[in-house]
């Protein structure tokens, strides 16, 4: 796609006779008999916010920008009454009518922009006349009313939702307050500027337009002409079947992502992409919006649905986690899924509807985890991948970027075990165990945490360590330093991914009764002893009988809720505490010969 | 042949417990048969115990259980009274497993069926490969092997197969126990105690103490009592597997001898279920799920 401004060079203003005669000042470009995508903005701002993203659809679509009444160019009604939402929605289809009188139109609307457009979806005035609607940090005004009402009942879970909204609005109830005009007319709309640019939500050199000081003033009327009466009696029938996209910036300050949770009782079509990025993305990111769109409307022209998009289909039946999307559609890479906790992590992300791609060294053990995927209903690869092989998990990546559009959950499992002193384990030993443990997870880190920054959707890796990695111990050296390593990577890479929307969480689990026992290298001793201690060990880990399906279920829970560090079992939760609040006795234990006791 | 208590099982004995193993299957399919969605465990297990009663069965080693969706797999189970049978409502596409253990004139059975309420992948595909475990199972018991072990390779083929063991949450996490011809009842019907039957409850406490001094167990599982050679006898054996929320199981008595072991009975509804699939197989039908996709990593077009 083509850059921005200069593409807009080749727009051409029109203007259109809008309700009550208003004159609306509308811009046209783009390829002439290609879809309509028609780009509503919000307040306080004029068509300039669509600047980039029109100039990216421009190559592809026919798109179209106008200034609502009040803003920017466009004339403006005489008092508040000419603010209600029924007039801008009449606005909206004189300028459709206008410039697509045979073909319904792409509708994308953003902040108020988008509010006017669910008006538009869900009333009857526009009934046939829109294809698709991508929005953009907007809720319907009926929607938000039943939203508040919902929570209004007591419940403990919805004061939180309800108290961080209600928070957020502050700025609605000033705007109702005799004088908010005046105070846009007498200097406030500079201030806003240099705010909303300090603040991160404008890129640096940007206003909201050059008009600001009126467009804030009579945008005012917006608020006191809708806010209270739709509130107040929401209606609970604004319902749609056009397929809708909301687009979700997780660091929104004005409409908190819960706000949203309910809209698939509204649409039945919906797509919701939680993307990291604030209110104004249509300035900050508008490749990933124009792109976000471009998907939609192809697919709501008859396209097949890409995977990117259908990852973030709502429905309706899912067991979905607060009204997101569920993981029906994701993509979760696990390595080592051949056996324990990675294969039974595959499973239970299969469950939850997610497509898996099973990566393991054991290519029969990989396929046979991907199997029992399929069994559970979903799309399931596997591949032989060596961790330790830089150019084999470059290639994993790749694949995965280029057949599944990219993973949103990698995890980082495959792990060898290694018994024994620091005296008795050779460099060989420990170059073994560092290429898997380590190298592995670093390369499955840094190789999808790079995808996922650059796809700008967010995402979440996992890494396992273990309750290792915070227990020093003369039995297990080799171990315990690559899962520590391993923890302190998942911290620094947490920081480093956490304004990309990208979670990282290491996983801690404790004794589990998995594979990886019968297959530790016992240093040091002998086969038949190693053999012997083998069988000793699996037989105390097998009492223990805390099995892979559990710390499956907590890898899973972690990417729900964004966990940093989850110890699993009791004792992983145990170790870390005394490890952190009585060290003198974690270096006590440390001492303790786990041999001699076998 | 010597048994637990020290009485002896004669061919005439082992077919008396082949009629009724045979009957609490037949029980088991026609009730499986009739299942709609809506009906609750408890129901069902009613139904199979008025099924079995109506069918001369005088005493229980256990009333009928019914386990339906994610309670065959034991899950949200911690406590041994959640076995029960409860009020949760069959629906389309859900597992179950029926398991019953009537006593008739001394003879006890004691069997587990899986099913689903319509198609259900998963399992199918536990069904299909506790085949494996079937034949695993009297493999290695013929060759001796101390039952602790036995039981740790059901584990170890489980793992590979992507398998939970469910088994473990049976009390004293047993894989199997022992049965044997009771003794004539004093009363015309024994009490139940918790949905066990008091005179088979009875009958493996004492053989349980006579068992500790001799340095076995009637209770089969992966513990230390469990380390001995197989203990001639029957048991009622039964792997018991799961895969996420979906659990399937058979149960059915194993014959031991000094010196050789057999299942006591072929005919019975799994059994029948894999050589049908088998002769399918042979005929070409073949499960398209089954078929191997990308074995190795491809190259990459950039």
């Amino acid at each position: 796609m083509s850059g921005t401004s200069e593409g807009l060079d080749a727009f051409e203003r029109r203007w259109v006779n809008g309700a009550g005669g208003i004159e609306l000042a509308v811009q046209e470009g783009g390829v002439a008999d290609a879809p309509t995508v028609l780009l509503v903005h919000g307040y306080p701002d004029t068509s300039a916010v669509w600047d980039g993203v029109a100039g990216h659809l421009a190559d592809r679509y026919h798109v179209v920008t106008y200034d609502v009444r009040g803003a920017g160019a466009s004339g403006a009604p005489d008092d508040r009454r000419g603010y209600v939402l029924p007039l801008l929605v009449e606005d909206l289809a004189a300028v459709a009518r206008k410039v697509s009188p045979s073909r319904p139109v792409h509708l994308v609307g953003h902040d108020w922009g988008s509010i006017q457009g669910w008006e538009a979806v869900t009333t009857e005035r526009m009934a046939g006349r829109i294809r698709s609607y991508t929005s953009i940090s907007g809720p319907g005004l009926d929607h938000v009313g039943r939203w508040f009402r919902a929570r209004l009942t007591p419940r403990p879970r919805a004061v939180g939702p309800l108290l961080r909204q209600g928070l957020r609005s502050w700025y609605v109830g000033l705007f109702h307050l005799p004088g908010a005009a005046l105070f846009w007319r007498l200097g406030g709309a500079d201030a806003v500027s240099r705010g909303l640019v300090r603040l991160g939500e404008l890129p640096e050199g940007t206003t909201p337009s050059p008009t600001l000081a009126t467009d804030g003033a009579r945008g005012v009327n917006l608020y006191r002409a809708n806010i209270v009466r739709r509130l107040h009696r929401p209606a609970d029938d604004r319902t749609t079947d056009v397929p809708v996209q909301l687009i979700v910036p997780s660091g929104d300050r004005y409409v908190t992502p819960a706000l949203l949770d309910d809209t698939a009782r509204w649409a039945s079509r919906l797509w919701r992409r939680d993307v990291p990025g604030r209110h104004w993305l249509p300035r900050t990111a508008p490749d990933r919006v124009a792109g976000w769109i471009a998907e939609l409307v192809d697919h709501a022209e008859g396209g097949p649905e890409p995977r990117t998009l259908a990852r973030h289909r709502i429905h309706p039946d899912d067991r979905a986690d607060r009204g997101r999307a569920g993981d029906r559609g994701k993509v979760v890479v696990v390595t080592g899924a051949g056996s324990g906790i990675g294969r039974q992590t595959a499973l239970a992300f299969a469950d939850r509807g997610a497509e898996v791609v099973a990566v393991d060294i054991d290519g029969e053990a990989a396929a046979r985890t991907a199997l029992l995927c399929r069994d559970l209903g979903v799309v399931a690869t596997h591949h032989r991948v060596d961790v330790g092989d830089a150019e084999a998990m470059e290639a994993l990546a790749k694949l995965v970027s280029h057949d599944h559009g990219g993973a949103d959950v990698v995890v980082n499992n495959a792990g060898i075990g290694m018994a024994g002193g620091v005296l008795d384990t050779s460099v060989d030993d420990w170059e073994r165990i560092l290429r898997v443990n380590l190298w592995g997870v670093i390369h499955g880190s840094r190789l999808f945490a790079r995808q996922m920054v650059d796809r700008g959707e967010g995402g979440h890796i996992v890494n396992v360590a273990s309750a290792a990695a915070f227990t020093p111990s003369r039995g297990l050296p080799a171990y315990s330093t690559t899962k520590a390593a391993v923890l302190m990577l998942s911290e620094c890479l947490r920081g480093e991914l956490a304004d990309a929307d990208v979670g990282v969480t290491a996983i801690c689990p404790g004794v589990v009764n998995t594979g990886i026992v019968t297959t530790t290298r016992f240093v040091g001793v002998g086969e038949g002893e190693e053999a012997r201690r083998q069988r000793v060990t699996k037989r105390l880990y097998a009492r223990r009988g805390f099995g892979p399906e559990k710390v499956a279920d907590a890898i899973v829970r972690a990417v729900d809720r964004d966990s940093a560090v989850v110890p699993v079992t009791p004792e992983a939760h145990l170790a870390r505490f005394v490890q952190r609040f009585a060290p003198g006795v974690s270096r006590r234990l440390a001492r303790i010969d786990p041999a001699e006791r076998m | 042949m010597p048994s637990g208590n020290g009485t002896v099982i004669g061919v005439n004995d082992l077919g008396g417990f082949r009629e009724v193993q045979q009957l609490a299957y037949r029980c088991a399919e026609e009730t499986a048969a009739a299942l709609e969605p809506g009906v609750t465990e408890k129901e069902v297990a009613a139904r199979m115990r008025r099924w079995l009663e109506g069918h001369g069965v005088d005493d229980w080693f256990h009333l009928p259980f019914a386990w339906f969706g994610d309670r065959t797999a034991f899950r949200g189970i911690r406590i041994p009274f959640q076995f029960f049978p409860s009020d949760r409502e069959l629906e389309e596409g859900m597992p179950y497993i029926l398991d019953c253990a009537p006593v008739r004139d001394g003879y006890t059975a004691d069997i587990g069926y899986s099913g689903s309420l319509g198609h259900n992948p998963v399992l199918d595909r536990l069904l299909g490969d506790l085949a494996e475990h079937r034949a695993l199972i009297v493999d290695q018991v013929r060759e001796r092997r101390p039952l602790r072990e036995v039981y740790e390779a059901v584990d170890a083929l489980a793992a590979r197969q992507g398998f939970e063991n469910r088994h473990r949450k049976y009390p004293f996490r047993v894989i199997a126990h022992q049965v044997d011809r009771l003794p004539a009842p004093r009363r015309s019907r024994s009490p139940i105690v918790g949905r066990f039957g008091v005179r088979s409850l009875r009958w493996l406490a004492r053989t349980s103490a006579v068992a500790l001094r001799q340095g076995w167990s009637p209770l089969w599982n992966d513990t230390r009592f469990s380390d001995h050679p197989p203990r001639p006898g029957l048991w009622a054996v039964e792997p018991h597997l799961g895969l996420r929320g979906v659990g399937a199981k058979f149960e059915e008595l194993l014959v031991v001898t000094d010196d050789d072991a057999f299942w006591l009975d072929d005919d019975l509804p799994h059994v029948r279920r894999w050589s049908r699939l088998a002769a399918d197989a042979a005929a070409g039908i073949v499960d398209t799920a089954e078929l191997p996709e990308l074995p190795e990593l491809p190259e990459v077009r950039s």
